[in-house]
């Protein structure tokens, strides 16, 4: 690497903070894939991967992609939970990793809760 | 690099990579990659995270779960349960002392809350062999500032104003120091950081370092600009082989990218750092004694004025400065002196880092607010004493240091009060002593670290020293006589007076403290032969109660001298002449019978030791 400029060093601060961002940055909202047995036979883990690869493809750092254990309705899994600021929880069931991409893009990038996925409000923190 | 949603940081200090972090690391990896995570998770490989008494430890982020005292066999579990189906695991979580409730959240455990991390503020966060990492953090921002919108005069004005005084132990104001160099007009100066840390106990510089190297090659850059300095030499135990280490890659990413070297940023201003490595000596951490050390001569202090800034290393002007002390600068520069003199006391600004050791429950390094009490610090970050024993003395400053009673656990922690009171800030060392610490065998160790340590040069430091740690070790012996407190009182004011450094000056005042707080200590040695913290074994015996003897052999069957006879379920008796007082016998004996006893005095002289081993049912019989 060449010697830096100013403007380098600045530019290259900024893309580093975003690379340790899970370490201290504040975040906006939440997505928790329910990950108990019954959902990762389900294949809860492409949903995982999915709402990751969103996350990397629109270079978003303040959403959160986390799991957890059975949500305790086994029969809609994959299932996840989306948790925006100052806003209701919203949980998302029978998912496929496109309807992943349509909640990233609709609910979590443009504020709107995707209705025909959705099974209903409430957090999860089951286990 | 892939998005990751959850990352590893494992403490890799050395006192957890001692306690086998790099196989905990492996492990960890080696899991990942079985459930298939290695692209959701990575395993971040941190500095010093603090709490070393629980090493190895990591930490979950972004959910900041704290595990502990990790073993490889722990790994599988914790992968497969909180990293794949997110469930902390409890059973790895610190538990407080005493309590049974594990604190999953780093940011709720006790020995966290109350520090205050200035300088330590990218411990455990950053991986200190990746320069982007500290760049991430406000790295080279001051740097930055400094020298394209400060002139050198304005960075020695901003440190004088926040009040930053040295951290390696006198509390120089460091902004003087540099105003001195700043004014010599000589075009070669040189600046120095010390990291000869000697103190037993002690180790706060090594830990920034491993944990935080870049710090104090930024602060060592704004300083050199400062005081016009071109080229700096970092003075480094050789024993210190991973700060070492972390401080070669740190030096080497930095002139990559013209952080140090040439024309740096493009400011027109170089500098450059040079390690050189120390054998260990005590007296280098001494300016005049370090310089010589560097100059490849013996290392002697030698008389002052000139100072050092005047007069330092191949004759030209020369800026020492601690480690620390150095690491303090960015944030001063970064965040201005008026911040940063917000933290602390009236003349003892910012933070301190520590090194809590000893008989307390959380042992590790931790930063505290100048001014903090000694209480907070033992009993809300530390916990307490383990075995709910009762704290004795607590000990700053290491061996020029002093022992402060547990009648003053409400004095303020800042440089000012503790030299009031007999002790000093000292680089950071906090040994934590209970009631089973005898004061007059502590004098004793740390006058028998500075007789080792003393260069020869002054009579007074080799030769008082010599006379010091004899009488102390006649008292200890149960040989000690009247006039010896009066004799050591005086011998230790002389060699105070008349030592030419720092390790002469301040040598006496472990003897000092102990007999200001603790002479009935003394008086007991000398006076009655008897140790009242049971420690001197030329002062003590161990007892084995006829009366409530078992017979049970555990004692007897484990005595490595062979010195406890005794058959079964028969009063088990010690052979004075055979017993070298290791406390086997004690440690052993079942608690429920508690028959093993030390004692010392009047006590150890009046024992009634049987003849020859009885039956157990005849000894309870005895009167």
């Amino acid at each position: 690497m060449p010697k830096l400029t100013i403007e380098e060093l600045r530019k290259g601060r900024e893309e580093a903070r975003s690379k340790i961002h899970l370490r201290e940055g504040e975040f906006r909202g939440k997505v928790t894939v329910h990950m108990g047995t019954c959902g990762i036979a389900a294949g809860a883990r492409e949903i995982v991967s999915a709402f990751l690869n969103q996350k990397e493809n629109r270079k978003i750092i303040d959403i959160l992609i986390t799991t957890s254990g059975c949500a305790g309705l086994c029969s809609r899994e994959p299932m996840a939970t989306v948790e925006l600021l100052d806003a209701p929880p919203i949980k998302y069931g029978n998912l496929t990793a496109d309807k992943a991409i349509k909640i990233f893009e609709n609910h979590i990038m443009g504020g709107q809760i995707v209705q025909e996925y959705a099974i209903g409000l409430g957090s999860e923190r089951g286990g | 690099m892939a998005t990751r949603r959850i990352e590893l940081m494992i403490c890799a200090g050395t006192g957890c990579v001692a306690s086998g972090a790099f196989s905990v690391r492996e492990t960890l990896e080696k899991e990942i990659e079985k459930q298939g995570l290695q692209n959701e998770v990575s395993v971040i490989t941190t500095g010093c995270n603090g709490f070393c008494g629980q090493g190895p430890l990591l930490v979950v982020m972004p959910d900041k779960i704290f595990y502990g005292w990790l073993k490889a066999e722990d790994i599988a579990t914790l992968v497969e349960e909180h990293l794949l189906k997110g469930r902390p695991v409890k059973k790895l979580m610190f538990v407080p002392p005493e309590k049974k409730e594990p604190i999953p959240l780093i940011s709720e455990i006790p020995f966290f809350k109350k520090q205050v991390l200035v300088v330590l503020r990218n411990k455990g966060i950053i991986d200190p062999e990746n320069i982007w990492d500290y760049i991430a953090r406000e790295g080279y921002v001051a740097l930055e500032k400094a020298l394209t919108q400060m002139k050198p005069e304005a960075v020695i004005e901003e440190v004088t104003k926040a009040g930053l005084r040295g951290r390696g132990g006198a509390g120089f104001p460091a902004g003087t120091k540099w105003k001195l160099s700043r004014k010599q007009q000589n075009p070669t100066k040189y600046l120095i950081a010390n990291c000869d840390e000697g103190d037993p106990g002690a180790y706060m510089d090594r830990s920034l370092l491993e944990s935080d190297p870049h710090s104090l090659i930024e602060g060592m850059a704004i300083a050199a600009y400062g005081i016009g300095a071109t080229k700096g030499f970092l003075y480094i135990r050789t024993e210190y082989p991973l700060a070492i280490k972390r401080m070669e890659i740190a030096l080497s990413q930095a002139r990559e990218l013209g952080l140090l070297g040439e024309n740096m940023l493009g400011s027109g201003f170089g500098f450059d750092i040079e390690i050189r490595q120390g054998s260990g000596a005590f007296v280098c951490g001494e300016a005049s004694a370090l310089i010589r050390s560097i100059e490849g001569e013996i290392p002697e202090p030698r008389q002052r004025p000139p100072r050092t800034a005047e007069v330092g290393l191949w004759g030209y002007p020369t800026v020492l400065n601690n480690v620390e002390t150095l690491a303090n600068v960015p944030v001063i520069i970064n965040r201005g002196a008026d911040w940063y003199s917000r933290i602390g006391t009236e003349k003892s600004k910012g933070t301190k880092i520590f090194s809590l050791v000893g008989k307390i429950n959380n042992t590790g390094l931790i930063e505290v607010p100048m001014g903090i009490t000694l209480r907070e610090i033992v009993y809300d970050i530390g916990e307490g004493i383990p075995g709910n024993k009762k704290l004795k003395a607590v000990q700053t400053g290491g061996p020029s240091g002093g022992c402060l009673p547990s009648s003053m656990i409400d004095l303020p922690v800042d440089f000012d009060s503790l030299a009031e009171a007999g002790s000093m800030m000292g680089s950071g060392g906090m040994i934590i002593m209970d009631e089973d610490t005898c004061m007059v065998d502590v004098a004793k160790f740390f006058i028998q670290f500075t007789n080792d340590e003393s260069c020869g040069k002054c009579t007074t430091c080799r030769d008082g020293s010599d006379a010091l740690l004899e009488v102390l070790t006649r008292i200890c012996k149960g040989e000690g006589k009247e006039g010896d407190v009066e004799f050591l009182e005086e011998l230790s004011l002389a060699i105070g007076d008349a030592s030419l450094c720092g390790l002469g000056t301040s040598l006496p005042n472990p003897v000092l403290s102990t007999l200001r707080y603790f002479k009935d200590e003394y008086l007991a040695h000398i006076n009655e032969k008897r140790c009242p913290a049971l420690v001197c074994k030329d002062l003590i015996k161990y007892y084995i109660e006829p009366k409530k003897c078992v017979g049970c052999q555990v004692c007897s069957k484990n005595c490595p001298t062979g010195a406890i006879k005794g058959e079964l379920k028969h009063v088990h008796i010690i052979d004075e002449t055979k017993c070298t007082k290791c406390g086997t016998c004690l440690q052993l004996c079942p608690p429920k019978v508690s028959a093993v006893v030390k004692v010392s005095g009047e006590q150890a002289r009046n024992l009634k030791v049987l003849e020859k081993p009885i039956p157990v049912a005849s000894a309870r019989a005895l009167s």
